[in-house]
């Protein structure tokens, strides 16, 4: 086939490209991902119901603020990285900040509590399970999030798939936030951070296979 | 990079950005011309890159012509173009040559100024490679293509020549097209 047909066979295919598409496929992803892992905490996994007492309680709002946050940073991330051409520098540099605030809260919560405390701020009464339920949780979004960056075209495939995964474990952590009775800094600088890392790991490591082009 | 060629790059960035962006609304003509100069830009860059080789730079520039179409709706009209081009390009390149494995140097893929400026017009002969690709479609594909593109037949004079529908012919191309990419990364 000769270059000049290709073209000509290429352009009889063109269609006008719909800008917004991507950017609506990824609201779904956002959307079917909360929403799956708000049903996921009722029959499945079976965590006790929101309690509305604790809008009051400044910790419901950091562990809300942390997943939004690393939700919010890594979906800017993912769809920079599905496009050719565009650094995502920013936008995990971002990422980085809810992180560093958890654990810095963490840190400073340990230290001025007496020892004999210190344990239990860190371990709570649910560590066993916060871990594995919040890496479920974020399931579906990153299975949701994989596809919509394998329509895109990502030139760095493991950055990308990290990118996916720290949105999920962003939205589950925020769902999570809802259910989990734990109340103390260190806690989730802990099993938080690391049910939010499973998902980025997992997302790197399949990212680097699925989403090739 | 001196003054007269940074004027050649952008005035050359500003010309493929009018043409992609009235491709993306659908100019087809446009769209042609887009692809053809682009074309052109990939087979001056490869050319001095794959002195050793210049049977293979027709391949490699079809196939990334190739990728460039199945991703274009990537292309955010607000994003500098030739790092967009040269984004799809050079992953599609250094995929391509390794999976070849071809002796190119690809840290020498880097220079984008120097694939703006890149360009040889005239094509070589005819190439192989996506014609035996082609052979793998099943026939609702492959038929289409060869006639639209073989003998340069209409979508409703192929329609007619394979008793296939206009629609299925249309449907039947783009498939083909998608097919024709997966089947290029997979092949080695």
């Amino acid at each position: 086939m000769k270059t000049d047909d290709l073209i000509a066979l290429v352009s009889q295919d063109l269609r006008p490209v719909d800008p917004r598409a991507i950017g609506r496929s990824y609201g779904l992803v956002v959307f079917i991902g909360a929403a799956a892992a708000l049903l996921m905490t009722r029959a499945p996994i079976g965590l006790t119901p929101f309690v509305p007492d604790y809008f009051g309680e400044p910790m419901l709002w950091l562990k809300l603020g942390f997943g939004v946050a690393v939700a919010a940073t890594c979906l800017w991330a993912a769809t920079r990285l599905g496009r050719p051409g565009t650094r995502a520098g920013w936008p995990l540099a971002w990422a980085v900040v809810p992180f560093a605030v958890v654990w810095a809260v963490g840190l400073a919560t340990l230290v001025g509590a007496p020892a004999a405390l210190r344990a239990d701020l860190i371990f709570g009464e649910t560590w066993r399970s916060c871990t594995g339920t919040l890496a479920l949780l974020s399931m579906p979004t990153l299975i949701g999030a994989l596809l919509a960056l394998r329509m895109m075209a990502p030139t760095r495939p493991m950055w990308a798939g990290a990118a996916a995964g720290g949105l999920a474990g962003g939205i589950a952590a925020t769902v999570y936030s809802l259910h989990c009775p734990e109340l103390a800094a260190p806690f989730l600088a802990v099993w938080y951070v690391l049910g939010v890392l499973i998902p980025v790991g997992v997302g790197a490591v399949i990212g680097r296979y699925l989403l090739r082009w | 990079m001196d003054e007269p060629s940074k004027a050649a790059a952008d005035t050359r960035e500003r010309r493929l950005y009018d043409l992609l962006v009235a491709a993306q609304v659908g100019d087809a003509a446009a769209y042609t011309q887009f692809l053809t100069e682009l074309a052109a830009n990939l087979r001056g860059f490869l050319r001095p890159r794959m002195a050793r080789l210049p049977d293979e730079i027709e391949d490699v520039v079809q196939e990334v012509l190739l990728a460039i179409h199945t991703k274009r709706h990537t292309y955010k009209p607000d994003q500098p173009l030739t790092a967009w081009v040269y984004g799809i390009a050079r992953y599609k390149m250094v995929d391509l040559l390794r999976r070849r494995r071809l002796d190119v140097k690809l840290d020498s893929i880097d220079d984008i100024d120097e694939f703006l400026l890149a360009a040889e017009q005239v094509p070589p002969g005819t190439r192989r490679d996506l014609d035996k690709l082609l052979n793998q479609l099943p026939d609702k594909q492959r038929l289409p293509i060869v006639h639209m593109k073989l003998d340069g037949l209409s979508v409703v004079e192929t329609a007619k020549a394979t008793g296939l529908s206009e629609s299925a012919v249309k449907v039947g191309v783009h498939r083909g097209l998608k097919a024709l990419t997966s089947l290029i990364r997979n092949r080695r």
